[in-house]
């Protein structure tokens, strides 16, 4: 027999009986589907952590106060908030660094008739290259605006579309709650990272925002930069070993009242969560193509019971066991292969509108693929197995007696 | 001298072992020369069924010594009788057994599939199988469109269409009616004559029976009587 005939042996049996194989595919469907469809969301999930970093400035170094430190008597008190003498501090010690502080202050935003709720942050120019922003049109803030703290401010694409419109902002004044300021910049659009919108931005000269709204010296948060990734880890510890003793930490062992982290850091975490969760459902997915592939046994085992006549029948006129057990397996096998190509099908369908909807990067696995068709087809050979030694070995008499 | 195509020398056949021993075969002797046209008769438990399924190389005797063709056929492994079957054996039975929703053409072809024959060569000759058998403009029926006595004909073509040296028909008009039955069996006979086709015939009718050249009486797993029907018949 050629293998061309015992293929179309096999496909003929199954299109006798459309419905069933349909059914009996559709647990391999659905489990090869969920098997791509975990893998590709995980993938996905995890490519979509990794832009956000690389979005937000993959180079960046984030210094906050901890959320408490261990006071006096033992009790947990707040931790200090860094002021602008530790920026300064860090700038003049480290060569090579870029560093700009972040003073935030919501207020109401106002320009002729509309007006919106938003937050202005207080900086500097360095904030710009630290945080990966690139400036569209107009200019940075001069020196002199720095240091006297004038009130200029920068504009991300979201406020100017929703107070401008088809308007100019540049030169114009936009009011902040009782102050004001004069529009100098607009940023360029960096769209949506994690569902939330990079582009809702308003940045002022940090003096301006301490002098005309917040009153006092400190700063939120310290943010720092290098040029380069590799040197991420070397500015990371002297920034460490500066503030440890400008905030009088001497011992060695003595809890640190502030975090320095970099998105490094976080980036490995997460895509470790995202990983472990991936394989996780991945598994899950799994065992309802093994629950699929039981299926597949469970009909070749009944088709065997129900054809057992012309089984005998194909004994009588020549079929050798083998011939009959081979047969079987390819029916078993191509049911299987045929649900997995249907499942790939389905499996990235589904991906493609999850991740459209979710609006994740669409991420498709080509070695997922080819292994889940693989997985498939063996599934066939596998679980067919039981069923074609069954029909094999019928003795040809009993099987044409078979009613 | 023509060698037989069949020869049974004191073949026994038993099922099951002490108690439940059933002896199916106790000591048939008999040959069966090409171009005979034999039917092989008995009540239900003689052994005649038995009998035939060693003569179709789908069982091999307890005990005692066949030879299809010359070659000793209790030696055979499962794999070696089947092969016998593919090349020189055809076989018809009561129910038909044709392949369900499967076209009368791609049924004949069947036994062609299993024998490596490349499938131009095949349809080509399952055509010519049906044209025999008369059934020229229904190559395409299944089973289920086709009369009974017209699906009898498509499993005596496919037992045809490997040109087998020995027909073995198993009860083929059990199923049929008076008129249909008369058909397949004018048809057996013709290619008896025309065509030169071994026939072995298992039956309980006498009416079939008489179509036959000689006719074998099996009863309690002996061969009884052995002659023309006109004798064994009367």
């Amino acid at each position: 027999m050629s293998p061309f005939d015992i293929l179309r042996m096999a496909i003929g049996a199954l299109t006798n009986n459309k419905l069933r194989a349909l059914l009996t595919s559709l647990g391999i469907i659905i489990g090869v589907a969920s098997v791509i469809l975990m893998i590709h969301l995980g993938q996905s999930a995890s490519r979509s952590v990794t832009d956000t970093i690389s979005n937000l400035g993959s180079n960046m170094i984030i210094i906050q106060p901890a959320r408490s430190k261990r006071g006096a008597g033992g009790q947990r008190i707040r931790a200090d908030n860094f002021d602008i003498e530790d920026v300064q501090a860090i700038k003049d010690g480290i060569p090579g660094v870029m560093v700009a502080p972040a003073i935030f202050h919501g207020a109401l935003l106002m320009y002729g008739s509309t007006a919106r709720a938003g937050s202005i942050t207080g900086t500097n120019n360095d904030y710009l290259e630290v945080r990966s922003w690139k400036l569209e049109v107009g200019r940075l803030f001069d020196s002199s605006e720095l240091t006297g703290g004038a009130p200029v401010c920068i504009l991300g694409k979201t406020i100017v579309e929703e107070l401008y419109g088809d308007r100019q902002p540049l030169g114009t004044t936009l009011r902040l709650d009782r102050s004001s300021c004069q529009v100098i910049g607009v940023l360029a659009e960096k769209g949506n990272t994690a569902g939330n919108d990079q582009d809702d931005v308003l940045l002022m000269p940090w003096k301006a925002v301490q002098r005309r709204f917040k009153g006092r010296d400190e700063v939120d948060i310290i943010f720092a930069g290098t040029r380069s990734p590799d040197q991420v880890p070397r500015i990371k510890s002297s920034i460490e070993i500066l503030l440890r003793t400008r905030r009088g930490i001497t011992s060695e062992d003595a809890e640190y009242d502030f975090e320095v982290r970099d998105l490094q850091e976080i980036v490995q975490t997460l895509e470790q969560v995202t990983l472990t969760l991936t394989a996780l459902l991945g598994a899950i997915a799994a065992i309802s193509l093994l629950v699929g592939s039981i299926g597949i046994m469970n009909i070749m085992l009944v088709s065997v019971t129900e054809r057992t006549r012309e089984i005998g029948v194909r004994l009588a006129i020549g079929a050798t066991a083998r011939d009959v057990q081979i047969q079987f397996l390819v029916e078993a096998s191509v049911l299987s292969a045929i649900g997995g190509v249907i499942g790939i099908i389905v499996g990235l369908g589904t991906t493609w509108v999850i991740a459209t909807l979710l609006e994740l990067p669409l991420v498709v696995s080509y070695p997922a693929v080819l292994i889940s068709f693989g997985f498939s087809a063996l599934i066939g050979i596998v679980f067919g197995f039981v069923p074609a030694r069954k029909a094999a070995h019928l003795n040809p008499i009993e099987a044409l007696r078979h009613e | 001298m023509t060698r037989p195509i069949v020869s049974l020398e004191n073949i026994h056949k038993t099922y099951g072992e002490g108690a439940s021993e059933v002896r199916a075969l106790a000591g048939v002797d008999f040959k069966v020369m090409p171009g005979e046209f034999v039917a092989v008769m008995g009540p239900s438990g003689s052994g005649k069924s038995t009998c035939m399924n060693i003569v179709g190389c789908l069982d091999v005797p307890t005990l005692g010594s066949y030879r299809f063709m010359g070659v000793e056929v209790e030696s055979l492994d499962r794999e070696e009788l089947a092969m016998l079957r593919r090349h020189y054996l055809g076989f018809v039975f009561q129910s038909f057994n044709l392949i369900a929703r499967t076209g009368a053409a791609k049924n004949v072809e069947l036994p062609l599939v299993y024998k490596g024959v490349p499938r131009r060569e095949r349809r080509a000759l399952a055509a010519d199988a049906l044209t025999i058998v008369g059934l020229a403009d229904r190559l395409d029926h299944a089973p289920s469109e086709l009369s009974g006595g017209q699906q009898q004909r498509v499993a005596i073509a496919r037992a045809l269409v490997t040109q087998p040296r020995l027909l073995l028909a198993d009860e083929p008009t059990g199923n049929l009616d008076t008129k249909t039955s008369e058909e397949i069996l004018n048809l057996m006979v013709d290619l008896n004559q025309t065509r030169g086709l071994t026939i072995m015939m298992v039956t309980h009718e006498p009416e079939a029976a008489a179509y036959a050249q000689r006719v074998l009486m099996f009863v309690d797993g002996k061969l009884v009587q052995d002659g023309p029907p006109e004798e064994v018949l009367s």
